[in-house]
């Protein structure tokens, strides 16, 4: 059924992609850490971090099933209008050079540093490497636990292929982290924020609508729609913004 | 009470990066679910919510860009 192939191919693109850029940045800190701290408690941090991510989804799941799904949908979609929209637009200035762009390399170079002075083997837990390997797999969990339910917020059956995306992405990113030993900064991480948002943006709006009981042209034809018009106008945002800060600068210099 | 104050502000800053921009997200939601309905336009509500999203983004960006 085509209806069913947009929805599940586009949630779990959308669900692999959100997850990839959020376990990248979670892998480059367990790698820093556990280069200069040591393995053991880097991955038990890591481990705990995920047991508790795995937790938190095991309560809120039956929890999310009895709210009604128009109230639900609205409260996901406007929730994934905030998170999809900041990402959007912030991957909008980094393209156009306004802001910085997200460096792994430099992170990681910058957390080495951080963690070279005190770096030395620990025979016990090592609470340091434990704490920061635990908060940064906790704090990307939460982003792509809410990418999931917020993607799969539509229907029911669609928390199956959300799951599958960021279950997917979890396990191509610990594979390289593995084999790689080094942070994944090839990963074109500014790019995929950009296509991540716009189809963050996308499924918000329709969920949105949904749940504010609109009716979408072309019913869920409305989400490729919705995904080119969001491309087009951050396509057209970015030689703007361009332009804008140049002739900013050029006249703060003069 | 530090560790949860923390967790919290970093939960609002998955949402929240600039606050005019997320305020009239938010405004613009509203506005759509509780006023637009009123204007009896139809089925071009949806498409109406979409296009002030799309502005709201591009105006943000311009805007930040400007300065």
């Amino acid at each position: 059924m085509p209806i069913d192939w947009i929805h599940a191919g586009a949630t779990v693109l959308a669900s692999f992609l959100a997850s990839l850029v959020e376990c990248v940045e979670a892998l480059t800190v367990v790698l820093a850490v556990g280069v200069t701290r040591g393995w053991r408690s880097a991955l038990a941090g890591c481990a705990t971090g995920l047991l508790v991510l795995l937790l938190l989804v095991t309560l809120l799941g039956p929890v999310l099933a009895r709210v009604p799904l128009h109230g639900f949908q609205l409260v996901v979609g406007a929730l994934l209008l905030l998170f999809g929209m900041r990402w959007l637009r912030k991957a909008v200035l980094r393209a156009a050079g306004v802001l910085a762009l997200h460096d792994e390399d430099a992170i990681y170079r910058r957390e080495m540093q951080a963690l070279g002075g005190q770096a030395g083997a620990h025979a016990g837990l090592d609470k340091l490497a434990f704490a920061l390997t635990f908060k940064s797999t906790v704090l990307e969990g939460i982003e792509v636990v809410f990418i999931v339910l917020a993607i799969g917020a539509g229907r029911a059956d669609l928390l199956g292929p959300a799951s599958l995306g960021a279950l997917a992405a979890l396990l191509v990113v610990a594979a390289l982290g593995v084999v790689l030993h080094r942070p994944l900064a090839r990963v074109p991480e500014n790019l995929l924020k950009f296509a991540v948002g716009v189809l963050l943006c996308a499924f918000g709006t329709f969920w949105a609508g949904e749940g504010m009981g609109y009716v979408w042209p072309g019913a869920d034809w409305a989400i490729p729609g919705l995904v080119g018009a969001f491309l087009a106008v951050s396509a057209l945002g970015v030689p703007w913004c361009r332009r804008l800060a140049s002739a900013g600068a050029k006249g703060s210099a003069r | 009470m530090n560790g949860l104050r923390m967790a919290l502000t970093e939960l609002w800053g998955l949402f929240v990066d600039d606050g005019r921009y997320a305020l009239a997200i938010v405004a613009w939601l509203l506005l759509a679910w509780r006023v637009l309905p009123l204007l009896q336009l139809g089925g071009w509500n949806a498409a109406i919510f979409a296009a002030g999203l799309l502005a709201i983004l591009l105006e943000s960006v311009l805007r930040r860009a400007r300065h």
